[in-house]
């Protein structure tokens, strides 16, 4: 079986909508502690997942800490694989050009989105993975 | 193999944290290695020790606990556990309180890791 | 079901196993599924359930059937 020394493939997978459970919140952070072990780290939005990408969230009035705005510098944290399903977004009314950046690129200062794929293309990508941690 | 399980719902209320016991206790018998078990989200209150279910039905923490006992690493994420009050004087024994940082380790050193949750 | 492919396998636990009852107006999709996935679902779990009639080629497994099948594969669990 696998030795640790190799790079392993780590996705996330987020299917659950923002704020109103809090599965998208410690999702996010175990991106990042996953992204910071040096482990090839790919996080996909599936669903209703698609939603924790909408630009324009606003916690304000809830009163709770508005988490999603570690969205916008994944980059930073070295999290550049992030995908989003095109059919999810067309299910949930979302156009792409609603979803946040999620950093900006280190050479050209270009604003990065994620991904939009299709199921097939996500399906690829999850054949590939050596572990996948669903929230 | 070398199998390290997350389990991300507290107990009783959801059945994750059975069902993570019960594939525990099959791959054991199969001669197969737990590399640990790791409680994320709420499965953070299943290892407190002042848990008193029914005398007829299975108390959790204890099981837990005893697979602790065996050597297994059962481990309470720290940011997950803190947010809920879930500190080390309320923790069953044979349990420990970690960062993400373990779960990166378990992933890291285990050839399958199976998520457990809602 | 749109990430699935011809070598995977589905394994229903928990209320899932309520998916693979037979003569449910979901059951169809269970089918459809079955036409190219082999589909399990766990015994304890459709005991619990007293699931009686279960669609046909749903095949059932148990505990250490499970650990087998995540010995086999990759397991990917769809919370």
């Amino acid at each position: 079986m696998n030795e640790s020394s190799e790079v392993r493939n780590v996705m996330v997978v987020v299917r659950k909508a923002p704020h109103g459970t809090i599965y998208v919140q410690e999702a996010l952070e175990v991106m990042l502690i996953v992204a910071a072990y040096s482990m090839n780290i790919s996080v996909v939005f599936l669903d209703d997942g698609v939603y924790a990408l909408k630009k324009g969230q606003d916690t304000s009035e809830l009163g709770s800490k508005p988490f999603m705005s570690a969205f916008r510098a994944l980059v930073d944290w070295e999290i550049e694989h992030v995908y989003v399903d095109r059919d999810a977004l067309k299910n949930r009314g979302i156009n792409e050009n609603e979803l946040t950046e999620i950093g900006e690129d280190e050479n050209t200062g270009e604003p990065v989105h994620p991904q939009v794929l299709s199921h097939k293309e996500i399906y690829k990508l999850m054949q590939e993975q050596h572990t996948i941690l669903s929230f | 193999m070398k199998l390290s399980v997350v389990v991300l719902e507290g107990p009783y209320t959801h059945e994750a944290s059975d069902s993570a016991y019960n594939l525990i206790q099959a791959a054991l018998k199969k001669g197969h290695e737990i590399n640990g078990v790791f409680f994320y989200h709420d499965g953070v209150y299943n290892v407190t020790k002042f848990m008193e279910p029914p005398q007829d039905d299975r108390h959790i923490s204890r099981r837990w606990m005893e697979l602790g006992e065996k050597g297994i690493d059962i481990v309470v994420c720290i940011a997950a556990g803190l947010r809920r009050g879930i500190v080390d004087k309320i923790q069953t024994s044979n349990v420990r309180i970690s960062g993400l940082g373990q779960l990166a380790k378990m992933i890291l050193e285990s050839d399958r890791v199976i998520v457990f949750g809602d | 079901m749109g990430y699935l492919g011809s070598e995977d396998i589905v394994l229903l636990i928990e209320d899932g196993v309520y998916a693979a009852a037979a003569g449910t107006v979901k059951s169809g999709l269970i089918e459809k599924l079955l036409e190219q996935n082999e589909v399990y679902a766990l015994q304890a779990d459709i005991k619990a359930r007293g699931l009686e009639q279960l669609i046909k080629k749903v095949k059932i497994t148990d505990y250490e059937g499970f650990v087998d099948l995540i010995e086999q594969h990759t397991p990917q669990s769809w919370l």
